[in-house]
């Protein structure tokens, strides 16, 4: 364990808060490798060198500024492409022990260097692929699926020089490519080329605030903070209150005259089609039992929304908890994920009972894994190669990428990366969405796509 | 025909909790200005999110000085017969229009009659009356309660912090002080998150207020070793056999030089990080405490920082950033970047770098010609924090700190003082989507509990014109000055209304929904969240 963590104020500091808050202060304890300066999630990462637009909505906003001069490969240039896919991206946020989502078991290291935390064998449901692998207990939801064939995993996804800082390495998962500089995530540049001017569903965050995965350069997009409803509370009831929004939509429409101006009229006009987009659908049911959690209930939300037929195409939750797990990892890692992994199954049944299935993707990722060797306090630093894996009835069911195994670590004696992230994207985009990844990822062409979608 | 009186305005939405709470209502009592500078007493419907204890205070408390109207710093002078104004200052008129602006950018907007008053100091008194304050700052109306009409406990209880921070906005006679106070809580951006006890976190606030008008180099210096910053950046686990880089880097990149202007290497920031060791603290139930400077555990050897050698310590790493050639423009355009959109023009930013380095690193001396600028008062307006645009509600309004509902709202807006989202402090880029615009318009929902009207108890003008309905709705706000267009927005809105009036019972109860419709949307109008 590096020193910092003898307080724990950290780490218990993720599992009772958001990454974010406690990321900034996470670089620079005694890691490694730290970047030149943390950079922010894409579309806020202007602020943090370039302070001058300060509330000026000269930058970036949430909605896209189309003033903002991107090059064109940001912007994304080619022509709109029709699709009823939605991918769904799931994020565990602070870095999952892949190590024990799927515990290497059968690999002798295993327990030498988990001698508290390492998963007895036989503890949990078989990895048909990798005898040596075999899933935690709290992913039987999740191995389920697997035996049906509907979960293709990446037991050791990264990149090359993998970066240990929870703020870089999110990044770079968030933008789709290995840089500090850009606006604009990868499915945001997704939307703007096959985006509609006028639907903020088609890129939803259900997390209260935008998810910088779908920060776009123009196309509109959305952030709930719950699925029971878009409700503008006010004292005012029918016949005025239409009127009082018809109001508030032209605040929306009128001319502007300054950026700020024109971010808050884009905030009114959003805000008002959203309100009017999600009206009615607040009150829903499910033909199939959910766990009684606020992540299964988002998703029971979203199942019922994509059964309505309500237009999205990218969806962004988090799991539930946290996975910076330095300390006291075993309980809190098996809680969350089989929350996760309870909610996924639900969900995935629920597609399928209303005949949905074959339209959703589900994509779950982390920033990175963690460290193979344990520290002192019950839980594990950062380390390296993580999991991530693509679910749905469609999905091919194939593992990408084999398991490296724990004899032969990285230089910082990590887990050696056997798929690319941006491969994996890279098929996403082209497999499920249909849209040439050449236009959206970086040095796309550098990357073998894995099969992930069944033809 | 069954129209809800209103709607649950109090549901609010758990994370990770399906049920929405219960609440208790119950008739509370608080005081309002009665318009002539004096109170009243004014009931109103009380949503309790615990269930209150019998006899709990219900208000409305002691009765407020008068003065209703407020915090204002000075007695109003005569209007100045001359108002000379230095070189390179806003030459144009100052009426209320541009005493409302400085309000806005440097404060939290006027109470009722603020702006007449500062108009008439002229543009230098004006700008002076906030930025040389004399004494402690008098907070003016009723203390802050909880939803139990209990006083706060700020380091106690959860989200009185933030209230506690919200009512100094609210009250204050000096509002620039608290204005500063949390332009440096983003500049020097702290979070609760990792640091032990929430006291720290009020201390460190406090050290900000005190610090807000001197010399750049005494508050960086105190930052530095500040116990919430200590922890916060590891600090206090940088020792000579174990250097941590953490705040050696931040202090460069965010709080005085800037990322990629090539003002430092990585080799800067090691020595850096050396010249900073020796800081720490004890352990205890109650968390970090005791911090202290350990020679023992200080790095001795000589650095070599920006090119510079010596035995440096934690002082000199201070000094050696602001003595930095790219320290002053980082300085003056950053400061800038909190009152006016847009980067300074070149020759003012000179102008300004001049000012700074002259005055021996004064930040009152930047601050006074920054407010005094023309781009200040004629340039294009800002969105304002979510904080800002509750506390300048709630001046606008009469109304104070009296529901721990403000900590949720701001949080869902964006914005939960002593948690920034991160050390590089809040993203002003990002402060509206749907979600977050959301939370500002059921923020102004709130803000107007006890001002809406009740359309089906009250007996409500059956003969109002729309132009009343109007003129009614922006004095209860305080008479913000819209922009045309929005205004006539709002005409149309009240005619259109009036037109649904098709039998004779809906004619008062109409127009009662009719104002309340006004009401919400001059709250969630571009006029008041812009600044």
């Amino acid at each position: 364990m590096s020193a910092s963590n003898r307080s724990h104020s950290c780490c218990s500091g993720y599992t009772r808060s958001q990454l974010l808050r406690s990321a900034a202060a996470e670089a620079g304890k005694g890691l490694p490798a730290i970047e030149p300066g943390m950079p922010e999630p894409a579309g806020t990462g202007l602020s943090r060198r370039k302070f001058l637009a300060r509330g000026a909505g000269l930058a970036l906003a949430v909605y896209g500024a189309s003033k903002i001069p991107l090059s064109a490969f940001e912007t994304g240039i080619a022509q709109a492409a029709q699709s009823d896919k939605i991918l769904v991206s799931v994020f565990f946020d602070g870095g999952i022990d892949s190590l024990s989502v799927l515990a290497p078991a059968g690999d002798s290291r295993y327990s030498q260097l988990r001698p508290n935390l390492a998963l007895p064998p036989g503890a949990g449901p078989a990895f048909a692929e990798d005898p040596n692998l075999q899933w935690h207990p709290a992913a039987a939801a999740l191995a389920t699926l697997y035996g049906e064939g509907k979960v293709s995993a990446f037991p050791a996804i990264g990149y090359d020089h993998p970066d240990q800082s929870h703020f870089t390495s999110r990044h770079y998962y968030e933008i789709g490519e290995l840089q500090v500089g850009y606006r604009t995530g990868w499915l945001g540049r997704y939307l703007d080329a096959v985006g509609d001017e006028e639907n903020p569903l088609q890129g939803l965050s259900l997390d209260g605030s935008l998810s910088p995965m779908i920060a776009t350069a123009e196309k509109p997009v959305a952030a709930i903070d719950s699925v029971d409803g878009y409700d503008l509370w006010s004292r005012v009831s029918d016949p005025i209150e239409a009127e009082m929004f018809r109001s508030f939509a032209r605040f929306g429409s009128l001319p502007s005259d300054s950026p700020g101006l024109s971010q808050v009229r884009r905030a009114a006009a959003q805000t008002d089609k959203l309100r009017q987009d999600l009206a009615g659908v607040g009150d829903f049911s499910s033909p199939v039992e959910y766990p009684d959690t606020w992540f299964s209930h988002k998703l029971a939300g979203l199942a019922a929304y994509i059964a309505v037929g309500l237009p999205m195409r990218v969806v962004t939750v988090r799991a539930p908890g946290g996975y910076d797990t330095h300390a006291d990892q075993a309980g809190d890692l098996e809680g969350n994920l089989r929350e996760t992994c309870e909610g996924i199954l639900a969900f995935q049944r629920d597609l399928e009972a209303r005949g949905l299935a074959d339209r959703v993707m589900v994509e779950m990722w982390s920033e990175f894994g963690r460290r193979p060797e344990e520290n002192g306090s019950l839980g594990t630093d950062h380390g390296a190669a993580g999991c991530a894996f693509v679910i749905g009835s469609r999905a091919k069911g194939e593992m990408v990428g084999e398991f490296p195994g724990l004899s032969s670590l990285d230089a910082d004696d990590n887990l050696r990366v056997t798929s690319d992230f941006r491969a994996m994207y890279c098929s996403l985009l082209e497999q499920w969405l249909e849209y040439d990844a050449e236009a959206i990822i970086p040095g796309a062409s550098g990357f073998a796509r894995p099969t992930l979608v069944k033809p | 025909m069954a129209i809800p009186q209103q709607k649950p305005v109090d549901a609010r939405p758990q994370q990770r909790r399906r049920k929405r709470r219960r609440v208790w209502k119950d008739k509370h009592y608080r005081w309002v200005p009665d318009g002539q500078g004096g109170w009243r007493v004014q009931g109103y419907v009380y949503r309790h999110h615990h269930k209150p204890k019998r006899g709990h205070f219900r208000g409305p408390g002691p009765k407020p000085p008068r003065q209703a109207s407020a915090p204002a710093a000075a007695a109003p002078a005569a209007p100045p017969a001359s108002d000379p104004r230095p070189a390179g200052a806003y030459q144009g008129p100052f009426g209320e229009a541009q005493a409302v602006r400085l309000l806005q950018r440097a404060g939290f907007g006027p109470v009722s009659g603020q702006a007449a008053q500062l108009a008439s100091m002229g543009l230098v008194g004006a700008v002076q009356s906030l930025t040389r304050p004399s004494g402690p700052a008098v907070l003016t109306g009723p203390a802050p309660r909880d939803d139990d009409g209990n006083p706060l406990a700020p380091a106690d209880a959860w989200g009185h912090d933030h209230l506690w921070w919200l009512d100094r906005m609210v009250r204050t006679n000096q509002p620039l002080v608290e204005r500063m106070a949390l332009i440096l809580h983003d500049w020097f951006a702290t979070s609760n998150a990792n640091v032990s006890t929430t006291q720290q976190m009020i201390d460190q606030s406090n050290l900000f207020r005190g610090r807000c008008f001197g010399s750049l180099l005494d508050l960086f210096r105190a930052v530095t070793v500040d116990p919430a910053m200590l922890q916060w950046l590891n600090g206090n686990e940088n020792y000579k056999w174990a250097p941590n880089e953490n705040y050696a880097r931040e202090m460069m990149e965010l709080f005085s030089l800037g990322a990629d202007r090539g003002a430092y290497s990585e080799d800067d920031i090691r020595e850096q990080a050396r010249a900073l060791t020796g800081w720490r603290n004890d352990w205890g139930d109650v968390g970090a405490y005791n911090f202290r400077f350990e020679p023992k555990w200080h790095d001795t050897g000589t650095k070599t920082v920006f090119g510079r050698t010596g035995n440096w310590g934690w002082e000199d790493a201070c000094r050696l950033c602001v003595e930095h050639p790219l320290h002053p423009s980082f300085f003056v355009e950053k400061l800038w970047s909190y009152f006016i959109p847009g980067a300074p023009a070149t020759d003012v930013r000179e102008g300004l770098e001049q000012t700074y380095v002259g005055s021996g690193w004064q930040i009152r001396a930047v601050l006074e010609q920054i407010l005094m600028r023309p781009e200040l008062y004629e340039g294009p307006p800002m969105v304002k924090p979510p904080v800002v645009q509750l506390a300048t509600m709630l001046r606008r309004l009469g109304r104070h700190v009296d529901t721990e509902a403000w900590v949720w709202l701001c949080e869902e807006a964006g914005q939960r003082l002593f948690w920034p989202p991160n050390v590089s402090g809040w993203d002003d880029n990002r402060w509206l989507d749907t979600s977050r615009m959301r939370a500002r318009w059921n923020t102004v929902t709130y803000a107007l509990e006890g001002i809406s009207v009740d359309a089906w108890n009250d007996d409500y003008d059956e003969d109002e014109t729309p132009e009343e309905a109007l003129a009614r709705a922006l004095a209860s706000w305080g008479s913000p000055a819209l922009r045309t267009e929005h205004r006539d927005a709002l005409l149309e809105l009240a005619q259109r209304s009036e037109n649904l009036i098709l039998a004779n019972w809906q004619k008062g109860p109409y127009r009662a929904l009719r104002q309340n419709a006004l009401l919400q949307l001059i709250g969630v109008s571009p006029d008041l969240i812009l600044q």
